[in-house]
């Protein structure tokens, strides 16, 4: 299968994502995406396909979510201008608020949508799987608030770092399912949970948390993320007095950026996606996956992964769990094939210090995962004076403190002189 | 003949005899890479067909017996190049061999280079748990070059006219996955399993194969009043786990 793309090519897929024409009727954003899942789950897939066609862009449907994100979620989130930072960094800094939606990120608006959609399928149950335990929570909420219940897969080496979150899910009535197969992250969280859903194809419904694996999973979580894109856009102009120049999200499986950058694919805007580069950029010590991996088939989609030569997926490293992933959303993949989207990284260190310097100047503690677009922002806002910025804050860090009590805040405790 | 005709022959021999074929499935290289040889000829001489495994870091459709012993032959440097070196050095076999691989590491040894490699170290077919039909024909052209199938799977969850067309798409023989679920489970075979395996059976051309599930003598003689073989695989990988002989579990179930 091809990953390169000629530059006529490169731009008429380009023109047709953002005329809405991607994903094709086979599932491809152009060489990426598609549908590789055993013949047990075809048929789940395929009704699956049928309810977003049917239900997504249904008006009673988006009536019901909108109402959702409005009076549950608490959307539309604030856009918030960030004075000191701009003043430290030189360029005028906006940030979009997710981490003020319910539960504390941008997740939420992927888990009430789809757990809506799983009422109207009929599924008698949800599993979901997650990695910094955001979209377990997530799920863990939309489901109790829809009324069906859910067991949330999660890595036992990230039920160790995102503990507080362990417990809030309980707390919502979702079972946490232990995975202790593979990498103990959320790649194996998801093979996990890939098989408990084929034990019943037609009962369960597996509630996706990033844009990622088979179709329709990356075209669904990215409809149901563009919210993040489109009320920041109007935020900009009415707030901000524009567009922005450039603009910053972090990657994993990619929700928040597809999210944030969809919606803005049109406009001349450098959109720049940050993986986690990690402590190193050998193999196995970061998950930047578009920066250093090679097209293959990782969990449902053909896509850019972190393998070795024999095509078998290399475990990662990240200090932030939700960006600890060999693979990424397939539209990302399509986004850097075509060069519309940069893709950089951030190590473990660069995102630590830029955790702290947000909390200090503009009182915001984000989570580790959001940490990785801050410091890219930082670095080309040198470079870029006087440019204006919006950086995509997906998350809170309230759920990172087991791991950062294990970094000594540097700043606060002065002893006085 | 092309090499998928001779494992449908193998599995007719086999029916010929008033048997079921036996399919034994190990993965490769485990537990010791250094005994693959002689494990493969030892149940190739029970065995009418051998369904190799190759190792993948995310066996998603496979439970915890086979998920141990792809890490385990990961682990100890087994890959589908080691695999092919060590069958060419092993020289014939006698009995047919089928590949089961995720797709990943098909695609990143290279689709013709593998049906080269494949036929010439006496592959037949490939079984590819997670490439759907919709998604198979790059490497189903491939294979058909060398003259070797790729091996459609049919499951309880698939609907009717879905079954004729991996029936008809198939080739060598139609794996028909008998429970909704995943390998090594121990639930038993489903109550209603009889008339699933008939139900493909009077679709398939070619002679069918029931997998997942089949741990003794008596699963054996369920499946094989409806279906033409048994492909018997976390059973006897954790015989190979035990330090048990494979060959002495497989006379157990019949066979050559």
């Amino acid at each position: 299968m091809k990953s390169q793309l000629g530059a006529d090519e490169a731009r008429f897929l380009l023109e047709a994502q953002i005329n809405g024409e991607l994903p094709d009727e086979r599932g491809r954003f152009g060489p990426f995406g598609g549908r590789y899942v055993p013949e047990t789950l075809v048929p789940a897939f395929e009704r699956l396909e049928e309810g977003v066609r049917r239900y997504l862009h249904d008006r009673e449907f988006q009536h019901d979510y909108r109402r959702e994100l409005r009076e549950w979620v608490g959307r539309p989130t604030a856009l918030s201008h960030a004075p000191q930072l701009s003043e430290r960094w030189g360029t005028d800094v906006w940030l979009k608020r997710e981490d003020l939606a319910h539960t504390g990120a941008h997740k939420i608006n992927n888990a009430i949508g789809q757990a809506l959609l799983a009422k109207r399928l009929g599924a008698k149950r949800v599993i979901a799987e997650t990695g910094a335990g955001q979209h377990g929570v997530a799920s863990a909420a939309a489901c109790a608030r829809v009324g069906l219940p859910c067991s949330v897969y999660m890595g036992a080496v990230d039920i160790e770092r995102q503990a507080p979150n362990v417990d809030r899910m309980n707390r919502l009535g979702a079972e946490v399912v232990a995975v202790e197969t593979g990498d103990k992250t959320l790649r194996a969280a998801i093979d996990e949970a890939l098989r408990n859903w084929v034990t019943d194809p037609s009962g369960i419904y597996y509630l996706l948390g990033s844009a990622v694996g088979a179709h329709p999973y990356p075209y669904l979580v990215r409809e149901l993320q563009s919210v993040i894109g489109l009320e920041a856009r109007q935020q900009m102009i009415s707030q901000a007095g524009g567009l922005p120049d450039v603009v910053f999200a972090c990657v994993g499986g990619g929700s928040n950026a597809i999210g944030l950058f969809y919606p803005l694919l049109a406009d001349d805007i450098e959109l720049v996606g940050v993986e986690a580069g990690g402590t190193g950029d050998g193999l196995g010590e970061n998950a930047a996956t578009l920066a250093t991996g090679t097209p293959g088939v990782l969990q449902g989609s053909y896509t850019m992964i972190l393998q070795d030569g024999d095509g078998q997926v290399q475990e990662t490293h990240s200090i932030s769990a939700g960006l600890d992933y060999s693979g990424v959303g397939p539209e990302h993949a399509l986004l850097q094939a075509t060069g519309r989207v940069r893709y950089v990284s951030a190590s473990d260190d660069e995102s630590l210090a830029a955790l702290e310097e947000l909390c200090e100047t503009e009182g915001i503690l984000t989570a580790l995962e959001t940490s990785h677009a801050y410091a890219a922002a930082r670095k080309w806002s040198q470079e870029n004076p006087g440019k204006r910025v919006l950086i995509g804050n997906s998350g809170r860090g309230d759920k990172d403190m087991p791991t950062l009590t294990k970094y000594p805040a540097r700043i606060r405790t002065h002893a006085r002189a | 003949m092309p090499a998928h005709e001779r494992l449908t022959a193998a599995i007719v021999t086999a029916n010929d005899d008033n048997r079921p074929a036996l399919v034994p499935f190990i993965t490769a290289g485990y537990p010791e890479p250094g005994e693959f040889i002689n494990t493969l000829r030892a149940i190739a001489e029970v065995g009418d067909v051998i369904e190799l495994g190759i190792p993948f870091s995310d066996p998603m459709a496979d439970g915890m017996t086979i998920q141990r012993s792809s890490y385990v032959a990961l682990q100890e440097g087994v890959s589908l190049e080691w695999i092919f070196g060590e069958l060419e050095m092993a020289g014939v076999l006698g009995t047919p061999l089928v590949m089961m691989s995720y797709l990943n590491p098909l695609l990143a040894f290279g689709y013709e280079r593998l049906a080269e490699r494949a036929r010439a170290t006496g592959v037949c077919a490939f079984i590819v748990p997670d490439l759907p039909y919709e998604e198979c024909e790059e490497l189903r052209q491939a294979l058909e070059k060398e003259g070797l199938g790729l091996i459609q799977l049919v499951t309880p969850a698939t609907p009717r006219e879905r079954l004729k067309m991996l029936c008809d798409a198939s080739r060598g023989f139609v794996y028909a996955v008998t429970i909704t679920g995943i390998t090594g489970g121990d639930a038993g075979l489903p109550d209603d399993l009889a008339d699933y395996l008939d139900d493909v059976a009077s679709v398939a051309e070619i002679p069918v194969c029931a997998g997942f599930g089949i741990r003794g003598p008596d699963d054996v003689a369920n499946v094989a009043r409806h279906a033409a073989g048994a492909i018997v695989g976390s059973a006897l990988v954790e015989v190979l786990e035990e330090g048990r002989d494979p060959k002495a579990f497989l006379r157990t179930l019949g066979g050559k």
